[in-house]
């Protein structure tokens, strides 16, 4: 939908032969599954689990400023570790291979506000499957944000750099109202469907825990440092929203990552829906502790060719779909992580200014909303 | 509330995973060859074990190259061993990848998943006064369970075995029979041929007027209900069967919805979530395109084919399936 097609030079035999090189990646991993990886994601969760207990108990002594310090990144750190390299992840069924009941997808809750059930159906069916199909795939945006000159400007967009910070420090209560579909549905007609209603509940269930749990039950056991541990959950909560957000706006928004039209992927083939996430999606480059604590989302390009193999393996996939990339001719937008995140934000304040008028006419969001 | 969306468990497994109060689980100890393919795998099960009766088999949960397959073992140490660990022999078979993996791989000090015992293939309240065994192969499992548990008055036991030295517990049955405790014959299966059922008027004349436990491969098992029940002895049989029916991975079958109660064709290359559409099962469903794992379902019986891969996944304890991906690989039965 950009200007100039960068996938213009291949040829529909091209794009197929592609496409069996990439299932060829992912047979080659599925045939090499096995106890390292098992080992992996145990090891994980069980510092991770260490972590938090460790974090906790420090800030029971939180009155004191080093402990205060100390226990408020440990427990940012765990919580990071929670959403991204494990939660998100085992939701994928990235490990449901494993025939394990406490790390599979159908029983994984995480700490975070918005249910696992509800977000795995906005994020892994719909994101996962209309990747950056406007109109499709409302992780474009966020339905709050015009990220794509081909998108129509509204004055509301003035405001987008603010919401979009609004947004990052309470991400994970964005993500739950995202997953509601909230915009679409306070509408008062679908407001009253019991669907709607139940899915509501279920999200304030959620909340309801986890507030009581971070800002209210922990911070009474700490006694005397009550005012500090509340202090202390909510900047881990914080750290942890700000840091998902800048790592999940490096996906897809930076520059050079394209967007598709609602049309383009009517009959769309195995290999067309390969090649759309291979554009559609950006990689963070950085340290093995930059992956890790980016959920290996730095490496969203192979996260969104093969959203359920085993995040550990995308380091050694991305070798290959690099070189395929290069046999193909096509970019694969990569950067630095504060360069994608300038560029990402650079995007949203560019774009809550209006462009020249596009050259594709697209239906704008009412009409979305209608025709959904 | 503490610990939310976690549960207070999830931690306390960290540090002591067999406490009263967890999932069953147990900790190998020791693995002891027994034969050239049969170990014995000493484990100590977690607080709320509740105790075997002898003859009783447990299934056990082991993770074999990462992914988590249950198999049922006799449980061959007496139930009053006093330090509360229990014995399962395992005869490795070939493909067989739980066996192999606890007879040839298993290390001390991995945890398993336990259930709790079951089976009704044990000794009676009353103690019979003439007893019979008869065993194949790692048939003799449960029954070593009741050697080593009670003593009887007039034991006599028939066990079969390719040569001497497939024999589990070859030297334990032989001391024994050297204190006078059991009269064995063993059948060398490489030599002697097959046991003939019928050879039990030879080998034990009295085979009637004693109460049975038979447990050995299906053959064994078939020919001894058929002898019973023509000589009118049946209600003093007793057998166990290991393995019921092996699944035959096919193109296509009869995919049964258990939840609905439907029963359709299908062949080997629809996905089982069209399948089950088309008949109008309320499917949950998703990308249909193998990603979002939002139609994962509990395959309770048969085998499917992933389409993607052509890899074969038979039913079993905790087995889900992608239906948007699978196809039936003979017949089958999704809960839905």
């Amino acid at each position: 939908m950009t200007a100039i097609d960068p996938t213009a030079h291949l040829t529909a035999e091209q794009i197929e032969e592609l496409g069996r090189e990439l299932d060829a990646i992912r047979d080659e991993v599925i045939a090499d599954r096995g106890e390292r990886d098992a080992a992996y994601i145990r090891k994980v969760i069980s510092a991770q689990r260490k972590l938090e207990l460790v974090s906790r108990g420090v800030l029971l002594f939180s009155f004191f400023p080093p402990a205060w310090l100390l226990g408020t990144a440990g427990l940012s750190v765990a919580k990071i570790m929670d959403n991204m390299e494990i939660g998100h992840n085992i939701l994928h069924g990235q490990w449901d291979w494993m025939r394990d009941p406490k790390i599979h997808s159908t029983t994984w809750e995480w700490d975070h506000v918005s249910p696992s059930e509800q977000w795995k159906h906005s994020h892994n069916e719909l994101h996962h499957t209309y990747t950056n199909v406007i109109g499709k795939d409302n992780d474009l945006g966020y339905g709050i944000m015009r990220v794509d000159e081909d998108q129509r400007w509204h004055p509301f967009h003035l405001g987008q750099p603010l919401w979009n910070f609004i947004n990052a420090c309470f991400f994970e209560y964005g993500i739950a109202a995202y997953d509601l579909e909230l915009g679409k549905n306070l509408h008062k007609r679908r407001r009253k469907s019991p669907e709607f209603r139940a899915r509501a509940k279920a999200v304030g269930r959620k909340i309801r825990k986890q507030v009581l749990k971070d800002y209210v039950i922990h911070p009474l056991l700490s006694g005397p440092s009550f005012l500090t541990t509340l202090a202390a959950t909510f900047t881990a909560n914080l750290v942890r929203n700000i840091w998902t957000h800048s790592v999940i706006m490096c996906g897809h928004f930076p520059e050079g990552v394209q967007v598709f039209e609602r049309r383009s992927i009517t009959g769309e083939t195995r290999g067309q829906w390969y090649l759309r996430q291979m554009m559609g999606s950006a990689n963070i480059s950085g340290s093995k502790a930059m992956h890790f604590m980016t959920g290996n989302l730095s490496h969203q390009i192979e996260h969104h060719l093969f959203p359920d193999l085993p995040s550990n393996r995308y380091a050694e996939v991305a070798v290959k779909v690099r070189a395929l990339f290069e046999k193909y001719e096509l970019e694969y937008v990569t950067g630095p992580l504060p360069k994608q995140v300038f560029s990402a934000w650079h995007k949203v304040f560019r774009l809550s200014l209006p462009n020249k008028k596009p050259k594709v006419k697209t239906p704008d969001r009412e009409q979305e909303l209608v025709a959904a | 509330m503490v610990t939310t969306p976690l549960l207070p468990s999830d931690y306390l497994d960290l540090v002591s995973p067999l406490r009263a109060g967890a999932d069953l689980r147990g900790r190998i100890e020791a693995v002891q060859p027994e034969t050239g393919d049969a170990a014995t795998v000493v484990i100590r099960p977690g607080r709320g074990w509740r105790g075997h009766t002898a003859g009783q088999y447990v299934r056990i949960g082991v993770d074999v190259d990462g992914v988590r397959l249950w198999r049922a073992y006799s449980i061959t140490s007496p139930t009053n061993r006093q330090d509360g660990r229990i014995a399962i022999t395992v005869k490795a078979i070939p493909d067989g990848k739980v066996s192999n993996h606890l007879v040839r791989r298993a290390k001390p000090g991995t945890l398993v998943q336990l259930h709790q015992p079951a089976g009704d293939f044990v000794l009676p309240q009353a103690k019979p006064a003439k007893v019979l065994y008869l065993t194949a192969g790692s048939g003799i499992t449960p029954v070593m369970g009741m050697l080593r548990d009670i003593e009887f008055d007039d034991v006599v036991m028939v066990h079969c075995a390719p040569q001497p030295q497939d024999v589990i517990f070859r030297n334990e049955l032989h001391d024994l029979v050297a204190d006078g405790k059991l009269r064995l014959t063993e059948v060398h299966t490489d030599t002697d041929g097959m046991l003939d059922i019928v050879r039990l008027d030879e080998l034990v004349p009295d085979w009637a007027e004693r109460e049975a436990w038979v447990c050995g491969p299906a053959g064994l098992l078939d020919a001894a209900e058929e002898h019973w029940t023509e000589h009118g002895v049946r209600e003093r049989l007793h057998t166990e069967r290991f393995r019921p029916r092996i699944v035959v991975a096919g193109d296509g079958g009869e995919v049964t919805f258990s939840a609905t109660g439907r029963t359709v064709a299908a062949d080997g290359a629809t996905p089982l979530l069209d399948v089950g559409e088309k008949a109008s099962v309320l499917m949950p469903s998703g990308c249909r395109m193998g990603i979002c794992f939002g139609c994962v379902t509990p395959l309770k019986a048969g085998a499917v084919r992933d389409l993607r891969t052509g890899e074969i996944t038979e039913a079993g304890p905790g087995v889900l399936i992608q239906t948007c991906v699978s196809a039936a690989a003979g017949p089958c039965d999704i809960e839905q």
